[in-house]
This record gives C-alpha cells, sequence and structure tokens, in this order.
C-alpha cells in the first residue's frame, strides 16, 4: 500500500492553529504518511508542529459556512484545534488523518520507517540482555540458572526464549509447570533481594480448575525457593471472589493443602476496560475547564484513578514488606501474570532495590519486567482517553505503574536520579514512537517483526548524554534503603505532569526546576574550584617544605 | 500521672508508655524509652477540645484535639486519675482572662530594649510611606485618635485627602460599627487603590449623603479612573438578608460611577462547619481514596479557599489591569474583607511575599484594622460560635499560591505553618486581643514578645531557597488560573496532618536545597580565603625566606576548613524527620500472624485460617516497625538507619 492513496490533500495553506496557553497562527498543514505538519508562514519566528500520526487518539470535525474545524485529540492527551478554509479540504484532510492513524499493519508504523539523525554511540537493542543479568544474579547466589527451555518460543509464547529459574528444577519440569500455569506462563524469576537472599517470583494463574487439579512440579518448582522451615507468601492480584470465578473457566488459585508452606493474600487490582473508563473519566474531569470545585472533585473521585494507584501500590509496598520484613519469598500472579502482576513485581523492586532508581536501572527494569515479561504494549496503549473503540484489551496499565512510581518519587525526590519528565517521555513513547521498542506485544512477535534489524531502540535514543541532561534528577543522593512510600490517600496526589499538562502554563513550575539546577551546578562548579586550589596548595606546601628540608 | 499511653493515631498497635505532668502553661507527656525519653509538649491554649472516652480494660482513654490539628490520645490507667487530668485540662485550656495566657508568663531572656526593638520590627506608617503615602490624593487622619469614632480601628487611618472629618464621621454613622471606608492598599503606579469598611446600614432604602460623598472621594483620589468597584464579598442572598435588619448593600443608584459586585464567599458558621469536616476526614482511619476525596469534597473546603481566592483574583485584576480602585466589605468588614484584601494585596504587590512585607501584611490587613483574634481562635473562653478559621484560610490561599508559583515567594512552608500555630499559641503578644485598641489598654508591647522578632531571627529556617529578588517571579502581579483543573487546589497535608509525619514527603526538596545552598556559601568563603592563601604562598615561595612553622599552620586550618565543610555536605537533615518514628521492638511468636499488613478488606476476601489467627483488633497495620523476622541477622548498614521505615495504611 501506498501512503500516497490515503492523502487525499497533501497540503493545505492559511490553516489556523489553536491551542491551550498560546495564541492562534496561521500557516500551511502538511500531511505526510506518518506525520501532520504544521509551519507557520512567520518568517521571523517560524513554529513547527509535528504530530506523529500514530498519537492521534480520535479527531472531530466541524463547519461553520465552509470554514471546516478539525479538532485533533492525541493520545499523550493533548487537544489541538486546526481551522482549515474549504470545505472539501477539511474533509479530505479529516478523512486522511483518521486513516493513517489507523494502519492496523505494524509494519507500516512509523519505526520501520524512520532514519535516525544521531548518531548511535551504544544500540538500545543489545542493552539489558538477559544474560547479563542472570551474571549479576550468579555473583551472589548459585541457586538459579539461566534455562533456553523458551528457545523458540515454544513452551510460552509470552516469555523471553530465556528465563531465570530455581537450579534444582529441570527443563522437562518446566514443561510439566508451564501446562499448568495459563498461558503456560510457569513461575520465573522476578528479583532476587540481596540482603538477605529472599526472592520473588512472578507467574500466572495455576489451571486447578473446579476439581482442584494440582501439578506436583509446580508445587516443587515454588518450593524450591524456600529455606528449610521457612514459609513464603503469593500475592494473587485478584480479590478471593474474583479468583474463584475463575476456577469456572478452567484457572484458580493455589491451595493451602496443596502448598502448605505457602500463606496466599488476596489484592484487588482492577485491570482492563476499568481501567481505560477510569481514564477516560479522569481526562475528561481534567479537561472541564469550568469553575467549579466540587464539580472537580466529584469527577476526579469518580474516575477512581486514585484509588487504582493506590491499590497498585498498597500490593507492592506488601510484597516488598514480604521479602524485606517478613524475610520471605514471594510469588506473585493474577490471571494472565502480564499486567497486574507486573505492576507489582517491578514496583517493588522500585522500593527494594536502589538499582532501579537509576537511569539505566530503571531501563532495564522496563525491559525486563515489561517488555521481556510480555506486557502486550501493542494492544495496551493502541488507544488512550479519547478513543471510542472500547475493546476490551486496551488498558493503561502502564501509565498507571508510572503514575505510582511518580508517587514516590515525589516523596523520595532525592532518591531517585531520573525525574518526572522521563517518565513522561516513557508514556509518550509507549504510546506513539519513532522507535521500536514498545511495538509488538511480546519478544516473540519483536523477533518476528525482526524489530531489532528493522529499527531504532529507544534506549539508543535516550542513553545519549544530550537526551539524558534532560532527565536526569540533580537532586539525586544515592540511597542504598529501602524506600516506604506512604500509600495514605493523603499522601497520593494528582499527577499534574502528565494529566494537567496542556491544561495549564507549566512556565512557573519550569522555572522553578532550572532555578533547582542552577542551584545545584553552582555548588559543583564552586566545589570543583575548590577541589582544585586546595590541590594546588596541597602541591604548593609539599614544594615548600621539601625546599625548606633542603 | 504515671504509667500513661500515648498513642499513635495510625496505628492502634503502635503506644508509647510514659508519664503525663500538667504544668501552669503546657501538658508534657515523657516517653518512658531509655535513651531518648522522647517528649510531648502541648501548650493549654492549643488545646481545642477533649474527650473522655468509655474506659476500657487497659484504662481510660482521653481524646485531646489541638488548635494545630494535632491529636493526642492518652490512656490514662485510673478513671479517677483520668477524670481530674481531664477537670484541669478544661479548665486550664479555657482562661478566662488574657493575664492567663503563656504570653504574660514566656520570657525568652531579652532584655527590655531587644524586646521594643522587636516590636518595631514591623512599622505600619513605614509601610504606607513604601505605598507612596502620604501624597497628593491620600493622607494620614487623626479622626479615630483615642479610638473616638471606630473602636475597632487603629488610631491613624489614611483616607482620601478630600474626605473631611465631617465626611468621615458621617459615614462612619452609616457603616456597622462605624468601620468607614479606609485604605488597605495603594498602588503607586496607577493611583488605584484597595479600600476596607464594613456593610452599609442601608436597609431597604437609607442612604447617605456623606457616605455616597466618601466613595465619591476615593474614585476622585485616582483620576485616572472615572468607577470605583464595590465588592461585597457575601453571598447575594446573605446581604439581601441584612437589609431586614436596617444593613445590607451599596444601592448603584444612590452612589455615582459605583459598579456593585458580590463575590460569594460564606461566613464564618459555614466555614467553621467546613472545617471541621474536614478534619473528620483528616482523622479517618484508613480511609480509601474514595472516602477521603468524597469526604474532602464534602467538606467543601478547598471550595471556599477558592472563592477567597477568586475575590482576591478580582481585586487584583481590577486595580493591576484595568487601574480602576475597589471598596472591599463584608457584613462588619474584619473577616472576609481581611482574607480578600491580603489576598490582593499579595498578588499584586512582590514585597508581600517576602518574609519582612509578609509580617507587614498580616500586621497591616489583621492585626491593625480589629481581627478578632481572641473571638476567632477562642484564646479566652468565649463563645464557640464565634470561632472560625478565618486567618488560616488566608495562609491556606498563600500555600496553594506557593504550589503554583514556586519562586515567588522569599519564604517557606514551614513558615506559614509556624505563623498559624502562633495566632493560637499566645506566646507572643500580637495576635492578642480583638482590636487595636484591647491591645493598648492592656500595655502588650510592654509585657509580651513580638513573634515577628522571633521569627526574624530564625529566617534562615524559613527560606524558600528557590527565591531570588531578581527572578521574574518576584516581579510584578501574579496571574493565577481560575479553574480547577488549571489551577489545581490541593489539600494541604502539612498543614492539616501535619503531626502525621508519615504522610508527608520523606525528603524535603527545601531543606536539601537550602543545605545545598549553605554548603555553597562555605564554599565561596573558602574559595576565597584559599585563594588568598595561594596567592601568600606563592608570594613567599618567591621571597624564600619563612619561619618554618608557618606551613604547619596552615594544614591544620585547612583541616579544619575541609571538616566543616564535610558537615555541610550531608545535607540530609530531613532524616531528623524520619527518625522522629519511634521503632517498635518486635513482636514475639506471633511472627506468623501479624507478619503482615492485613487489612479489614483483606481479612475478608482471604483464607479463613488467616483471618482467625490474626490478632489485629483494628485491622490495620503499618509495615514499618518490624525488624525482619528471619533471614539471619540484620545486616549493619541497615540497622543504623531506620530512616526507611515507613507508617503505611495499607488497605
Amino acid at each position: 500500500m501506498e501512503f500516497a492513496e490515503l492523502i487525499k490533500t497533501p497540503r493545505a495553506d492559511n490553516v489556523v492553529l489553536h491551542r491551550p496557553f498560546y495564541l492562534a497562527v496561521e500557516g500551511t498543514l502538511c500531511l505526510t504518511g506518518h506525520h501532520l505538519i504544521f509551519s507557520s508562514r512567520r518568517q521571523d519566528n517560524a513554529e513547527e508542529l509535528w504530530l506523529l500520526h500514530s498519537n492521534i487518539d480520535s479527531i472531530e470535525k466541524r463547519f461553520v459556512g465552509s470554514l471546516g474545524t478539525i479538532i485533533i485529540k492525541c493520545k499523550d492527551l493533548r487537544i489541538i484545534q486546526l481551522d482549515i478554509p474549504g470545505m472539501e479540504e477539511c474533509l479530505n484532510i479529516a478523512s486522511s488523518i483518521e486513516a493513517l492513524s489507523t494502519l492496523d499493519s505494524v509494519t507500516l508504523m512509523y519505526p520501520f520507517f524512520y532514519r535516525p539523525m544521531f548518531e548511535i554511540v551504544e544500540d538500545g537493542w543489545r542493552c539489558f540482555l538477559p544474560d547479563e543479568e542472570f551474571e549479576l544474579l550468579s555473583s551472589v547466589t548459585d541457586e538459579w540458572r539461566l534455562s533456553c527451555i523458551n528457545k523458540e518460543f515454544s513452551v510460552c509464547p509470552s516469555y523471553p526464549p530465556v528465563v531465570i529459574v530455581p537450579k534444582s528444577i529441570d527443563d522437562e519440569a518446566l514443561r510439566k509447570v508451564a501446562m499448568f500455569r495459563h498461558g503456560s506462563r510457569f513461575p520465573v524469576l522476578s528479583y532476587y533481594h540481596k540482603k538477605n537472599g529472599m526472592v520473588m517470583m512472578r507467574s500466572s494463574q495455576p489451571l486447578t480448575g473446579t476439581n482442584g487439579r494440582r501439578c506436583k512440579e509446580d508445587e516443587k518448582l515454588i518450593n524450591a525457593t524456600l529455606r528449610p522451615g521457612k514459609r513464603g507468601y503469593i500475592i494473587d492480584t485478584r480479590s478471593l471472589n474474583v479468583a474463584q470465578q475463575a476456577r469456572a473457566k478452567g484457572g484458580g488459585f493455589e491451595q493451602e493443602a496443596h502448598y502448605p508452606q505457602w500463606r496466599r493474600i488476596h489484592k484487588c487490582i482492577e485491570r482492563f476496560n476499568i481501567l481505560q473508563e477510569s481514564l477516560i473519566k479522569l481526562v475528561e474531569a481534567c479537561n472541564d475547564q469550568s469553575h467549579n470545585m466540587d464539580r472537580w472533585l466529584s469527577k476526579l473521585e469518580a474516575s477512581n484513578w486514585l484509588t487504582h494507584v493506590k491499590e497498585i501500590l498498597t500490593a507492592a509496598c506488601l510484597a516488598a514488606q514480604c521479602i524485606d520484613r517478613e524475610g520471605a519469598s514471594v510469588l506473585v500472579h493474577g490471571t494472565e501474570g502480564t499486567d497486574s502482576t507486573l505492576q507489582v513485581t517491578s514496583l517493588a523492586q522500585i522500593i527494594l532495590d536502589p538499582r532501579c532508581r537509576t537511569i539505566r536501572g530503571f531501563e532495564s527494569l522496563v525491559v525486563r519486567e515489561w517488555l521481556q515479561a510480555g506486557h502486550p504494549f501493542q494492544q495496551r496503549c493502541a488507544q488512550s482517553a479519547y478513543s471510542n473503540s472500547k475493546q476490551k484489551w486496551e488498558a493503561p496499565v502502564f501509565l498507571l505503574f508510572l503514575d505510582c512510581v511518580w508517587q514516590i518519587l515525589r516523596q523520595f525526590p532525592c532518591s531517585f536520579e531520573f525525574n518526572e519528565q522521563f517518565l513522561i517521555m516513557l508514556f509518550e513513547h509507549a504510546y506513539a514512537s519513532q522507535f521500536g521498542t514498545f511495538l509488538g506485544n511480546n519478544e516473540n512477535e519483536r523477533s518476528k517483526l525482526k524489530l531489532p534489524q528493522k529499527t531504532m531502540s529507544l534506549w539508543s535514543w535516550v542513553n545519549r548524554s544530550e537526551e539524558l541532561s534532560k532527565f536526569q534528577n540533580p537532586l539525586f543522593e544515592a540511597n542504598s534503603l529501602v524506600i516506604w512510600p506512604s500509600v495514605a490517600p493523603q499522601s497520593l496526589q494528582l499527577w499534574e505532569g502528565v494529566f494537567l499538562r496542556w491544561n495549564r502554563p507549566s512556565k512557573f513550575l519550569d522555572e522553578a526546576h532550572e532555578e533547582m539546577i542552577n542551584i545545584i551546578k553552582y555548588n559543583k562548579e564552586l566545589q570543583a574550584k575548590v577541589n582544585a586550589l586546595r590541590r594546588q596548595l596541597a602541591q604548593l606546601q609539599t614544594a615548600d617544605r621539601m625546599q625548606e628540608n633542603l | 500521672v504515671e504509667n500513661v499511653r500515648l498513642l499513635d493515631r495510625l496505628s492502634s498497635r503502635k503506644a508509647a508508655l510514659g508519664t503525663l505532668y500538667l504544668t501552669a502553661t503546657h501538658v508534657i507527656f515523657v516517653e518512658n524509652g531509655s535513651e531518648t525519653r522522647k517528649e510531648t509538649w502541648v501548650l493549654h491554649s492549643q488545646i481545642s477540645s477533649i474527650e473522655k472516652q468509655a474506659t476500657t480494660a487497659t484504662g481510660c482513654p482521653l481524646l485531646i484535639r489541638c488548635k494545630n490539628f494535632q491529636v493526642i490520645q492518652l490512656v490514662i490507667p485510673q478513671e479517677r486519675d483520668c477524670h481530674d487530668v481531664y477537670i484541669s485540662l478544661i479548665r486550664l485550656a479555657r482562661p478566662v482572662k488574657y493575664e492567663e495566657l503563656y504570653c504574660f508568663s514566656f520570657n525568652p531572656k531579652l532584655d527590655k530594649e531587644e524586646r521594643e526593638q522587636g516590636w518595631k520590627l514591623v512599622d505600619l506608617n513605614e509601610e504606607y510611606n513604601r505605598m507612596g503615602i502620604p501624597n497628593n490624593y491620600w493622607q494620614i487622619s487623626d479622626v479615630n485618635r483615642d479610638y473616638g469614632v471606630c473602636d475597632s480601628y487603629p488610631t491613624e487611618v489614611y483616607v482620601p485627602k478630600s474626605a473631611t472629618a465631617h465626611i468621615i464621621v458621617g459615614s462612619s454613622k452609616f457603616r456597622s460599627r462605624r468601620r468607614f471606608p479606609a485604605l488597605s492598599y495603594y498602588c503607586k503606579d496607577n493611583n488605584a487603590s484597595i479600600c476596607r469598611s464594613s456593610q452599609p446600614l442601608s436597609g431597604f432604602s437609607a442612604r447617605c449623603l456623606e457616605d455616597e460623598q466618601m466613595l465619591q472621594a476615593i474614585r476622585k483620589a485616582n483620576p485616572g479612573s472615572d468607577f470605583i468597584y464595590v465588592v461585597d464579598t457575601r453571598p447575594k442572598l446573605n446581604a439581601m438578608a441584612n437589609r431586614a435588619a436596617g444593613k445590607g448593600y451599596e444601592n448603584e443608584d444612590n452612589y455615582s460611577n459605583i459598579k456593585f459586585q458580590f463575590i460569594g464567599i460564606e461566613n464564618i458558621h459555614v466555614m467553621r462547619n467546613s472545617l471541621q469536616k474536614m478534619l473528620e476526614v483528616c482523622e479517618l482511619k484508613s480511609p480509601s481514596m474514595s472516602d477521603f476525596l468524597w469526604g474532602l469534597e464534602n467538606s467543601g473546603w478547598l471550595k471556599h479557599i477558592k472563592a477567597i481566592m477568586d475575590a482576591g483574583i478580582f481585586i487584583a485584576k481590577a486595580v493591576a489591569e484595568e487601574g480602576v480602585s475597589v471598596l472591599v466589605h463584608c457584613s462588619d468588614g474584619w473577616d472576609r474583607t481581611a482574607q480578600v484584601c491580603s489576598v490582593a494585596s499579595l498578588l499584586l504587590d512582590p514585597y508581600y511575599r517576602t518574609m519582612k512585607g509578609f509580617m507587614v501584611l498580616i500586621e497591616k490587613d489583621w492585626v491593625s484594622f480589629g481581627h478578632k483574634f481572641n473571638h476567632r481562635y477562642g484564646n479566652l473562653d468565649g463563645d464557640p460560635k464565634e470561632i472560625s478559621p478565618v486567618i488560616d484560610q488566608f495562609i491556606e490561599c498563600v500555600w496553594q499560591l506557593m504550589e503554583q508559583f514556586p519562586c515567588a515567594f522569599e519564604f517557606n512552608e514551614r513558615f506559614l505553618i509556624h505563623i498559624q500555630h502562633h495566632i493560637y499559641s499566645c506566646q507572643f503578644g500580637n495576635f492578642l486581643c480583638n482590636s487595636p485598641k484591647e491591645r493598648q489598654e492592656l500595655k502588650i508591647q510592654e509585657r509580651t514578645y513580638s513573634l515577628w522578632a522571633h521569627l526574624w531571627k530564625n529566617r534562615a529556617d524559613y527560606l524558600n531557597p528557590l527565591y531570588r529578588s531578581d527572578h521574574s517571579q518576584t516581579q510584578g502581579t501574579l496571574h493565577p488560573q481560575m479553574a480547577p483543573c488549571n489551577f489545581l487546589y490541593k489539600f494541604w497535608s502539612g498543614m492539616y496532618n501535619r503531626f502525621e509525619k508519615g504522610l508527608h514527603p520523606r525528603q524535603s526538596v527545601t531543606d536539601y536545597l537550602m543545605a545545598v545552598k549553605e554548603e555553597t556559601q562555605q564554599l565561596e568563603e573558602e574559595l576565597e580565603v584559599l585563594g588568598e592563601r595561594l596567592a601568600n604562598l606563592q608570594k613567599s615561595q618567591l621571597n624564600d625566606n619563612k619561619v618554618k612553622s608557618k606551613p604547619q599552620d596552615r594544614s591544620k586550618q585547612l583541616g579544619l576548613s575541609t571538616s566543616n565543610n564535610s558537615l555541610a555536605n550531608t545535607p540530609q537533615e530531613y532524616s531528623n524527620d524520619l527518625k522522629s518514628f519511634p521503632s517498635r521492638s518486635p513482636s514475639q511468636g506471633d511472627e506468623e500472624d501479624s507478619a503482615l499488613i492485613l487489612t479489614q478488606d483483606n481479612l475478608k476476601s482471604s483464607d479463613p485460617d488467616l483471618s482467625a489467627n490474626s490478632d489485629q483488633e483494628s485491622g490495620v497495620e503499618d509495615l514499618s516497625c518490624r525488624s525482619p523476622s528471619g533471614g539471619g541477622c540484620l545486616p549493619s548498614e541497615d540497622s543504623g538507619k531506620d530512616s526507611d521505615e515507613a507508617v503505611f495504611l495499607a488497605v
């Protein structure tokens, strides 16, 4: 297919662009295969807006006489308005945008066409490989092994080719366990807590069904992680009710009788359309320009977004507490083990592991616990808050995770190497990007699409010093402790940086951030100067003394 | 009283055993803990209510709620002791004479001169001079000397030049409590002003020539504009109801060239109830997000804060952008009017956003114009219906602005919290009584100390590290957005959950940056010293005839300065906050059952065997305060740092 076929009117003049907090600008609108480009005609101060078609969540058109108006709502929650003279042009442009923003073939997406303009210092596709992770692990323990059982994605289609499992469990046993777990997602290592050797594993639900099926290998596998005489905790991210209902569909949960060494705790983290609707309601509240305080608060409350944030954080804290405070190993799962499970395991690691609070460590966490762990990004992030499609598989699972990270960051503003912008950037790229990182639903699909060969990795771009400087937290001081966030409602806030980003002038907050950077930069400069002088002084003094000794 | 338990509100399992002392001024609880002997001091004047609850097997619980939002829960073993404490506190918390208040016994060990200096720190005449007054349009009037015209106004009042004593007195007779229009703020740049008064006694048809002339005079004092705004900060309905009582609001037909405007800020009773409701939400034990947000909305608190802010924004806009003078009033002109005038001044004039300027602002709009501190904040035992968080709301407005304009204020959140604290504490004389007249009669300045001097002395603690006097946010008028989604009004947990440190961010950006700035300053000094020394050394090497002992001396000094430096190099003052969490020794024998944060929710849904074994009464447990029950010894790196402990409300 040629993109040209979809572009009926490639260019329109005298278009007026409206954005909140900016003056309206007149200029030229161009459509290309992947971008909507608006450039103002003003010679002195040419302004350009490039918008990826894949970032467009929905469009609306309106007509007043022959003046058409297109309202474009983006997945990053921005809303822009274009006034286009001429009904035909306007209709053409609207339908082109609609077609281009809803391409159904992945290989037509921009990452397959994008050619980077920067020099690649480090190929992001080769970073954060499981082997490296395992090497780190083997320096502290030898109880685990790297299994290549899923090499051809033959055992579990949503797992990566290599996984870390207890050493005492062979591949044959793993195959049996896979049969006993939803989507074949058998328990694998998610995190090893160096401080006390406790571990966190994740999986999907066991297929016990109504008649209480059991699998000895499964029991053996997870028991292999327990110290003699100790118990472990299974955190089921579903309520007991939901878990019980799952039995009717062949799923279920670990029964005490078969897992006597494990205590099961149910948390209630919502999934799918409940989350999507929550996002839609929240964004609607945030875009409500009325001056009414009651309405705002009740809409915020009704969206339930912060309730979800609280539930997820609480479950993650619980998992972290079991590991760090109780000295117990933990298994986390929900139904498929691709959504709430990953929210919990990844947040628990941020709480426990200082490494995950660095930029590279966090990238590695996203790669391990989200991309390789098979969170179906393409399905979940297909649409955002403005879509009307209401597909069951769309859900802001990853955005909720980022929101939770932001909440912890807000409570521990000096313990993270990255800043809020870094999280916002990940949110944007998860929904629309020139990079291939978040394409596909799992490693299997990514390898079939040959993403590493055909697209650029987000990490190749981010991890260059020019970009990194934008994402560094000037307040960062390495903190080797476990950080326990407060999950009380008083401590959780709306993430303004994402949800009110386009609705408020950010100038004053940006200035504050800049001021912060300057204060710290000046301090570092002085420190360097003082050190240099001290060194110089010391040298002169030794010279002095030597002279005197002579 | 010995063997009293102080309960932690967030977790019923955590309680400190200690001794309770009652003194003439304070309630003091001293923990028995051997090393720290942590003490909790509460001023009697901070106590807002005391509640004796039903006796239980463990003792008799006593709940003390404070005006600075601290809530203290004590359990006293003997019913009789409890009753005695209760009776004593009720008496102590409600003094009947000013002389009983703490400020008359508080002695910070300053001599007479220092005390007088302290009272001179804020000088209102100087402030009006700063505004450019007296000038061609405004003058100081002595019409109220000896409080002859209005007993709740200051003796020196600024009025338009064309307003004669006759007009002022005439106008005062037509205004509630004779609070005639007087100047609050004057804008040098365009002559626009903010004046304040009480409501006119207009009833359904009454009018007063002098009052009309007074408003005319205010308009004439601003030659650039042909009308003035009259802003009635009450809801229209309330103002209309007042007409039946012979009061009311200005009739546009009787006054030439006024534009009349209602801005619906509710009265003190609504505000008192609203705060009460919000505090109930704050006190909920492990509320869900919905409970909290719903309760917050239902309390209406943020709606009221927004109404006050909107009124301030309206007036600031009229003055700065339209260049129109504004007369503000409510009923008596000492509550809502004070709030709105001071918010508008704060938005208009960067001076009020400095530490000194903010003191001046409170002194000008609140203290001097007879805001009834004693009645509103219940310093002396009085009518509970007079109590209302009027200045608390103003202080919150300032905090909300600080959140939106982080570089605009010279002071930080702590400054606001401490001012709020001292408005209730009666430790300093500034906020005693209901009017300047009463304060003069009591000879407050001779007998007590000024809070402003105290704060000024410790100003380093109250600085906002992001403030720079040459920054764009510290220039000119602030323009906040109006819609809630643009200007996010937030719940101020730093104030209303002030004493529950577990709910606050664990690391303070302000403290961190202040430490960095302090270090920077030391570095600057060191840089200078080093530069000098280096130059000297280079010189001396050239001269090459030096005494031997000198270099040693030098290195000693150097060593000293580095150690200073390394002190500053650990800018983790925030850990103080964290260390104040008492940590509990691990409970023994029940490690499996109580091991987790089990919540009501959780108990219901989890396995029956789990909940049966669990011995949690409240269903709430915090994740902190437990040392790991297994996994061998505690690594030493963690032991000294309980700072990662958290109190989590888990639901």
